[in-house]
């Protein structure tokens, strides 16, 4: 695409600056300029899970979705899970990514559990570490393609910081619909944008907080083959060259095939389909 | 920041925000032009009641009153003199009143008082509510109506105070005390409300040039106008020419010894019309005659001079009229709502006022005397003036009299000493809000089981409660228009939260806090009560400011008049916006706006993000 942001860091003090990475995450607002160093993910896993179970209640019935799942994710790692529909894949990314609690398990990141922090805390812990996409987009219907990019921001800081700071995240924000390829479409609201279009500003919006893991749900669901190639290339690049770190979940065989690891979830359990080359 | 962000993008496209805004809105304006008029229309009654009545009334149990007047008032100025301005003291006592009305004899019960009229107007406004103010005559001033705007004046009398002032007939009168004039009507109201003045401040146009004049108030007292005079002269003189006609032997000297009881002064040579003391102004256009001697229906003698065949009621004082035209020794301002009725004419069906009596005639009035037990007495008195308060209870009760003619009828005089007796004193304080102090002090002084001391709200108490009852269930009744804008804005933001569900899903997964989501909705609430108190703030007092220009618009518009002011006699629609039931309002709109928000705000705060992501 274009230049890449960044690289990581590598750091001797593996675990000094993970704890410091945490300070800033949950405890205080990071400055804005500050970018979030990314320890390599040699030592511990970036985002791991153990033992995970979750399952629905309709009415009388318990409909069991995941039924210990045990997933390790390394730093710069794109991951891909595959399954039927309705086999739980999105509710182990809603789990992963603190949006949902697992029944049974623990959720790990950069070596500390998450899954039971306080609500504040999961609501900032998601902000800054986790970027979600969504099969359908889930863009803000009445804000610009600009403003939709740059609501982690805003949701982030309070009203005076964001005064005080928002050329930079202005310029920030182009910066990454830039890189996504639609400088032309900036002030467009959604409902101008194609599919391809929107799923590009969805991603747009996942990177501007710069997450340590892009959680994906289906995130070519909704368009064509095309479009979908490309919007997996767009991530295939992004995860080679600023070593992000995607999860991403598809019914897909064809789009699974840009990950470098492939598992698959069957009646609750992860197989391995495809290893790391 | 996202929070002030998402909610004024919700503010400015949702359209459904506006209905809610709007019925915040106009419950707000509703509110405030309803109590503004209301108290307006409260404050103008206070005024009258206040105007009749004194700042405080000290009152005699019995009817008989005080024996030494004299005596009291200084008392009084003993008491709290430092806080008095001025008093005066009154008769107060029931009687009737009879009058002739095309040949039938009316009597009807009224509240006599007895006062002296340059006491009484230092204590409270009497001037203005009498009718020869009001049109003008007091002051010297012939008016009509102009055809193109503003009251031409007509004739002025040499020697009057618009005399004085450089009045001069031809002249228009466009303004009266700062506001336009556009009839005789309007100027009659406008001098009306100059209470509290010394000098009316008057604008006239003569030969295209505007010129400001003032005009000194006068003080009331009981001297007839010269139209007036010029009406009883002419009674005087159709009642000789009746007796002439109807007993031609009568005026033969011949029969000299037997007296002619009809006329007051017995005159034996015809008289002109305008013999003695000419009218300043000609006869018919200052003082059209009353279609007395036209109408078939109304023989000449109902206006008889002497409205009953008796003798001038005091015989033991006798009398002598210098002038036919001069009043009795017993003389009355009538309230206006015991001689008049409105009667539709039949051709044209307007309604007009039919005065019974006229300033000038003579009326019968029957009163009690002093003492046990107490006896019928009458007298008769001229009516000097007509006064009209706006107050009916007032001016459909009231008769003042001359205090020395009342305490003479009624035995209240002492022989021996010559005091005078009153029932009631009144006070002017120089600041009302020493009432409490200065009630206090005289109820100390006066025994309790003699006087009654009370200022005019206490003596006023229950129809001044009733009102402040009524703005007070108004008030609720109003306030319930706000509470149903309020489910209103519950109702819009339970279909908001629905349908931003999706949104609340997305937000919450970028990291957006429950406490954030809630204070979305709740500062849409709070935006939403604030526009809408704030734009209904803004057309209320629009509203009230331009109220009489709006009324003339709907009076326009239905062809009818919505506020008639010959009915209340107010120059227009009185209001009175205070600035903390404004506010009172305007925070309380917010409030219940903020308050409708908190359930739905709630519910989208507690909306979990997966459930709200798949919420399609």
């Amino acid at each position: 695409m274009s230049t890449p942001q960044q690289t990581p860091q590598p750091s001797t003090d593996v675990s000094q600056q993970a704890r410091d990475a945490w300070a800033t995450a949950i405890s205080s607002p990071a400055p804005p300029d500050a970018t979030l160093d990314h320890p390599p993910g040699t030592a511990t896993p970036r985002l791991s899970c153990i033992a995970l179970e979750k399952s629905y209640r309709k009415g009388e019935l318990i409909i069991p979705v995941l039924r210990g799942v045990d997933l390790e994710l390394e730093q710069g790692e794109f991951l891909s899970v595959v399954g039927q529909s309705g086999s739980g894949k999105s509710t182990l990314l809603h789990v992963l990514g603190l949006l949902d609690a697992p029944d049974v398990g623990e959720v790990h990141c950069d070596g500390r559990r998450i899954d039971n922090l306080k609500e504040r805390q999961r609501d900032t812990l998601r902000n800054r570490n986790f970027g979600f996409i969504f099969q359908s987009y889930h863009l803000l219907p009445e804000f610009t393609l600009l403003e939709n990019v740059l609501s982690p921001l805003a949701i982030r800081h309070s009203t005076l910081s964001w005064w005080r700071h928002r050329k930079a995240f202005r310029e920030q924000a182009r910066e990454i619909i830039d890189k996504v390829g639609l400088g032309h479409r900036v002030k467009h609201r959604p409902s101008e944008l194609s599919g391809g279009e929107m799923q590009r500003a969805a991603i747009a919006r996942a990177l501007i907080g710069q997450p340590r893991v892009l959680l994906a749900d289906e995130p070519t669901g909704n368009l064509d083959s095309s479009t979908s190639q490309e919007i997996m290339s767009l991530l295939a690049s992004l995860n080679e060259l600023q070593q992000l770190t995607i999860i991403m979940v598809t019914h897909d065989e064809r789009i699974a095939c840009h990950a470098h690891r492939s598992v698959r979830l069957d009646e609750g359990r992860l197989e391995t389909v495809r290893q790391a080359a | 920041m996202y929070k002030l962000q998402i909610c004024l993008r919700y503010l400015r496209t949702r359209w459904i925000a506006m209905a809610s805004i709007i019925s915040v809105m106009l419950g707000v304006a509703t509110m405030i032009v309803v109590n503004s008029v209301m108290a307006g229309f409260a404050t103008e009654m206070r005024e009258r009641i206040h105007g009749i009545l004194a700042d405080i009334v000290i009152e005699t149990h019995t009817l008989d009153g005080d024996p030494d007047a004299a005596r009291r008032m200084q008392e009084i100025m003993e008491v709290a003199g430092d806080y008095v301005e001025a008093m005066t003291a009154t008769v107060e006592v029931y009687g009737m009143i009879s009058f002739k009305y095309r040949g039938q004899v009316i009597t009807r019960p009224v509240t006599l008082i007895g006062i002296d009229p340059k006491t009484k107007g230092e204590v409270s406004p009497l001037v203005t509510n009498l009718a020869s103010f009001t049109s003008g005559r007091r002051m010297g001033l012939a008016l009509q109506d102009d055809a193109v705007e503003g009251c031409l004046v007509e004739g002025v009398l040499p020697g009057s105070s618009a005399h004085t002032a450089g009045i001069h007939a031809g002249d228009r009168i466009t303004r009266c005390n700062g506001s336009p004039v556009e009839d005789t009507k309007d100027l009659a109201s406008r001098l009306k409300n100059s209470i509290d003045r010394k000098t009316i401040e008057l604008e006239i146009v003569r030969d295209q040039r505007t010129l400001a004049l003032n005009l000194p108030v006068p003080s009331p007292s009981w001297t007839l106008t010269t139209e007036a005079r010029s009406h009883r002269r002419m009674l005087v003189e159709l009642e000789r020419r009746r007796l002439e006609w109807n007993q031609p032997q009568q005026v033969v000297p011949a029969s000299g010894s037997q007296p002619i009881p009809q006329t007051p002064q017995p005159t034996p040579q015809p008289i002109p019309p305008n013999l003695d003391a000419p009218p300043a102004f000609p006869p018919e256009t200052l003082a059209p005659p009353p279609e007395i001697d036209l109408s078939p229906a109304v023989p000449p003698s109902a206006r008889s001079l002497d409205a009953f065949d008796s003798p001038p009621s005091h015989p033991g004082e006798p009398f002598e009229l210098a002038d036919p035209a001069d009043p009795l020794p017993a003389k009355i301002f009538i309230g206006a709502g015991l001689i008049e009725f409105p009667i539709e004419d039949k051709e044209t069906g307007e309604i007009r006022i039919e005065r019974m009596v006229l300033a000038g005639e003579d009326v019968r009035i029957t009163t009690v005397s002093a003492g046990r037990p107490p006896e019928p007495r009458h007298f008769t008195a001229t009516v000097v003036d007509v006064f009209k308060s706006g107050m009916s209870e007032y001016d459909s009760n009231l008769v003042f009299c001359n205090i020395e003619q009342l305490q003479q009828t009624r035995g209240m005089i002492d022989p021996s000493t010559g005091d005078r007796a009153v029932t009631s004193i009144q006070v002017k304080l120089k600041n009302f809000e020493d009432a409490d102090v200065v009630v206090k002090r005289l109820r100390a002084a006066f025994p309790a089981h003699i006087y009654s001391v009370r200022t005019w709200q206490q003596k006023q108490g229950p129809l001044l409660a009733a009102v402040e009852l009524e703005t007070g269930i108004l008030n609720i009744l109003l306030f319930l228009i706000i509470a149903v804008a309020g489910f209103g804005i519950l109702a819009i933001f339970y279909m908001i939260v629905v349908e931003k569900t999706r949104d609340i899903g997305i937000l919450k997964a970028l990291g957006a806090s429950r406490q954030g989501i809630m204070s979305i909705f709740l500062g849409y609430g709070l935006a939403l009560g604030v526009v809408g108190s704030g734009v209904g703030v803004l057309l209320g007092l629009t509203f009230v400011y331009y109220i009489n220009e709006i009324e003339k618009g709907i009076t326009w518009l239905l062809g009818r008049k919505v506020f008639d002011e010959t009915i209340y006699y107010f120059p227009e629609i009185p209001t009175a916006v205070s600035p903390m039931m404004v506010s009172c309002v305007a925070l309380g709109a917010v409030l219940i706006a903020v308050l409708a928000s908190i359930l739905p705000a709630r519910r989208a705060a507690t909306l979990r993000p997966v459930q709200a992501l798949r919420y399609e």
